[in-house]
């Protein structure tokens, strides 16, 4: 199997690498107008399925590999580091991600499986398209270079092959790691799809906006997965790392944030040109910015610039991915000055108080939240460079510097929707802007009368001033949201004579895009209630015998028992807890460590009880040497089940921005059909 | 005199206002814990382990490590020895080396770390402003020739079409 997988490499190398030259040649043989030997447009289109017989020799590379995992072929050096024979199945699945080669290969057979899409569907505009496969192409020859040659996942172990391999590291073992890097390769793989479509556009010189058009669903699908694999990757780390958070500011987590948030820029700022026509070099500058960001991204995790607890992949192919790098800035910068001039346009705003404004400000937000994110993950290596002292820079620095920033884009996810375009009035604000207001101070009373104090205990506390503000604007932003609808829904129901809620529901259906997005926006509102809660976060630890007693806020835990067991993949120790709340047993929990036997690595199993106002989460921290007592860490975490509950209304908001609005009925016109447009036609004659 | 110092007062205003806001930012980012748990618990997350794990000393909880408990102890000694913070930051910055401390320091090049975002935000809010004003200038010159024109762009009128557009949802979104 490794010499079929080495095979299917080498051969979607061969198909990638003839997509990409015949691609480029056809391309600028139609665009000249040069005679040639082959017609551009016949050879375009061996470039294209060369393109779809790529992606089914990655699915047999990827097919081999996971064949190899699932039986124990550990002549393979990936499968002997990454697997063992008592690995459970899923967790034999992650074996594909969890080392560096196999996520490598994750990576191309995405970008392939997009690929392949994306040229099913050229007949859509031929010409873009053509560009658009065309450069795809070039991302995946970097790929599978890196797999033929640095990166083998089928490189063969030398001298005897051992009966068993190492096993997959503890902290993939772990459901959602199932989940977590494929979902987040998605998002950062997909994002070459409307970079594609952006370089080839600017290539092309495409007239007018629609390739953003075209572009729109793969990067609001790209920016779902991203926004789910960052949002699985912070619950992982809630519960398998065991201290009591899910976001440490690690350079890795950064790295998924930074794309995210360029990515964020764009489809706000995409709207925009879809509607006025400006900001068109901006919208392409950020979308080269987003796909170089989720290649930086790739390459802090492998090439172990910064330290991280990400350290899974780390390798030499650093240098590799700095030179790709420099490569595609290189031919973004070429292309822009190249055909900036085609970019031009009249930028005119009608007010400074307008929904356009707003964008402007939004991207500003975002923009210095990447670049302070970017600095700060950056810093160390910059203060290594310049003064030969290597610092770090941690959760404190963050959420001094990233916090106050993240409150005023919640303030503007507030702001913006209530701003119409082109210009307003002061009535209107004042009609728009009273109701949010009166919630916010309302909300500022609320939370001094029920304690959320800054100057709570005597002392000024920034993380309950920071908590104070987020609740305040979270639920002046909520009012203002929620306001749209129910002033949109009155106008239907009154049209219509149904009653608010089913009026409401006709008017998100009649433009899902924008009622999408406001769904959305209340997603991040709750989420961002919920990241507030962990300024009030309680934790205690205690050594606890049979039948001792621990309290934390409202609850008493009770020890009554622990003990030991034992499976083919790991030992493990844990303790039984009765939980009770008012003198009432509620529940019982066992937070539980385990050794696994191929690794010799610890891990931790947190137990977590989750309810509206709070998580209950426990860690068995290990047992003392001396007495054999488990020793238990419990934490209060406020509102964590809010981010969530934010992230399932996210989703929810996205996938509805999706759905193509309702339509008035209209009545139709039979006209004679038009002769079909054959491929080779549509090349010739543009988009 | 009286005239004047009216007309003044607005300025003072916003004078000792701004005054009062910086103070309370310079109180919110001074200020610290004082008792001598709440002390443990927030130097604890101003260092980090050293053990390599890239963890904060107050939150390092892997099984076995071999700094974070003699870091804890050294902590702890050191409060009951009544240094202050700065005291205590400052010798575990002497035995570990810089990076033991979870975030930059506010002297040397490692203030750059704390003035460049805001620096940065600073400068891209004041081209924003400059951009958008630009862009509504060259717009309110033609807005008023349109206005020469035509009646429709008459404020009422706008508004009018603004709030039939907003309220029947034919605006745009994601």
């Amino acid at each position: 199997m490794a010499a079929f997988g080495s095979f299917a490499l080498l051969i979607a190398l061969a198909l990638a690498a003839y997509n990409l030259l015949a691609g480029a040649l056809a391309l600028r043989l139609i665009a000249t107008g040069q005679p040639a030997a082959v017609s551009p447009e016949r050879l375009a289109d061996t470039a294209r399925r060369a393109g779809i017989a790529g992606f089914v020799a990655v699915t047999g590379a990827a097919f081999a590999l996971l064949w190899s995992v699932f039986t124990n072929d550990f002549s393979l050096t990936y499968i002997l580091e990454h697997s063992n024979r008592a690995l459970p199945l899923p967790y034999k699945f992650a074996a594909l991600w969890s080392g560096q080669e196999g996520s490598l290969l994750l990576w191309a057979w995405l970008l392939g499986a997009y690929g392949f899409v994306l040229r099913l569907r050229h007949k859509t505009d031929v010409k873009l398209y053509a560009y658009a496969g065309t450069i795809m192409a070039g991302i995946q020859v970097f790929f599978l270079l890196l797999l033929c040659f640095p990166a083998s996942p089928f490189a063969l172990m030398r001298g005897a092959i051992p009966d068993d391999g190492n096993g997959l590291n503890p902290l993939l073992q772990y459901p959602e790691m199932v989940i977590h890097p494929p979902m987040l390769y998605l998002g950062y793989v997909g994002f070459s799809v409307p970079f594609a479509f952006a370089l080839g556009a600017l290539i092309m010189r495409y007239p007018g906006e629609k390739w953003i058009k075209i572009t729109r669903v793969w990067t609001l699908v790209t920016w779902l997965f991203l926004t789910g694999g960052i949002f699985l990757g912070m619950h992982w780390a809630y519960a398998v790392l065991g201290w009591g958070g899910y976001w440490g500011w690690d350079p890795v987590e950064n790295a998924s944030f930074m794309p995210w948030l360029t990515g964020t820029a764009f489809l706000h700022s995409v709207m925009m040109q879809e509607r006025k026509g400006m900001m068109k070099s901006w919208n392409v500058w950020l979308i080269f910015s987003t796909f170089l960001l989720t290649l930086l991204g790739t390459l802090l995790t492998r090439a172990g610039l910064v330290s991280s607890v990400h350290a899974f992949a780390q390798s030499s192919i650093g240098t590799w991915f700095v030179v790709f790098m420099g490569i595609v800035l290189a031919v973004c910068i070429f292309a822009y000055v190249l055909n900036s001039a085609h970019l031009k346009t009249e930028h005119h705003l009608e007010s400074l108080v307008s929904r356009e404004s707003s964008f402007l400000f939004n991207n500003l937000v975002l923009l210095t939240a990447c670049f302070v994110i970017l600095w700060g993950t950056l810093f160390p290596i910059l203060s290594e460079y310049v003064v030969g002292n290597k610092v770090t820079v941690g959760a404190p620095w963050y959420n001094r510097v990233a916090v106050p920033i993240g409150l005023f884009l919640l303030f503007l996810t507030g702001v913006g929707p209530l701003l119409p375009w082109r210009a307003t009035s002061f009535k209107n604000i004042r009609r728009n802007f009273i109701l949010p207001v009166i919630a916010l101070w309302a909300t500022v009373i609320v939370c001094f009368a029920v304690g959320v104090n800054p100057w709570a205990g005597g002392q000024f506390s920034s993380g309950n001033f920071f908590a104070l503000v987020a609740f305040a604007l979270s639920v002046s932003v909520l009012t203002a949201i929620l306001s749209e609808f129910i002033r949109g829904g009155q106008v239907i129901s009154r049209q219509t004579g149904r009653n608010l809620f089913a009026a409401t529901w006709l008017l998100t259906r009649r433009n899902t895009r924008r009622y999408g997005g406001y769904i959305v926006h209340i997603g991040v509102v709750i989420i961002v209630i919920g990241l507030a809660g962990a300024a009030f976060n309680k934790n205690i630890e205690s050594e606890l015998g049979l039948h001792d007693k621990m309290a934390i806020g409202p609850y008493t835990l009770v020890c009554t028992g622990f003990t030991q067991d034992s499976n083919d993949n790991y030992d493990s120790e844990y303790a039984m807890l009765d939980v009770y709340k008012g003198g009432q047993k509620q529940f019982q929990m066992t937070p539980e460590k385990r050794v696994y036997h191929a690794s010799q690595q610890p891990q931790t199993m947190v137990a977590i009880h989750s309810v509206p106002e709070w998580d209950l989460y426990v860690v068995y921290e290990g047992s003392n040497p001396d007495t054999g007592q488990p020793i238990i860490k419990a934490f209060l975490n406020p509102l964590v089940g809010w981010i969530w509950s934010g992230l399932v209304v996210l989703v929810f908001g996205t996938l509805l921005a999706l759905v193509p609005s309702l339509t008035p009925a209209t009545a139709s016109l039979r006209v004679p059909a038009a002769r079909p447009i054959t491929p080779e036609a549509a090349l010739k004659g543009g988009h | 005199m009286a005239t004047q110092s009216l007309r003044h007062r607005p300025a003072e205003l916003w004078i000792k206002g701004a005054q009062a806001g910086l103070l309370a930012v310079a109180v919110c980012f001074s200020l610290g814990a004082t008792d001598a748990g709440s002390r443990f618990n927030d130097l604890g997350h101003r260092l980090m382990c050293t053990c390599s794990c890239a963890q904060m000393l107050g939150e390092c909880n892997h099984v076995g490590c071999p700094e974070s408990g003699r870091e804890r102890i050294e902590l702890s000694s050191a409060i009951a020895a009544g240094q202050t913070d700065q005291q205590i930051l400052s010798m575990f910055a002497a035995k570990y080396g810089a990076t033991v401390l979870a975030a930059p320091t506010t002297h040397g090049f490692d203030l750059v770390a704390w003035i460049a975002p805001f620096a940065v935000f600073a400068a891209a809010l004041l081209g924003t402003i400059l951009l958008a004003r630009s862009w509504s200038g060259i717009s309110g010159v033609r807005a008023q020739a349109a206005a020469a024109e035509t009646p429709t762009t008459d404020p009422a009128e706008l508004e009018r079409r603004e709030r039939i557009r907003r309220e029947t949802g034919a605006d745009g979104g994601f």
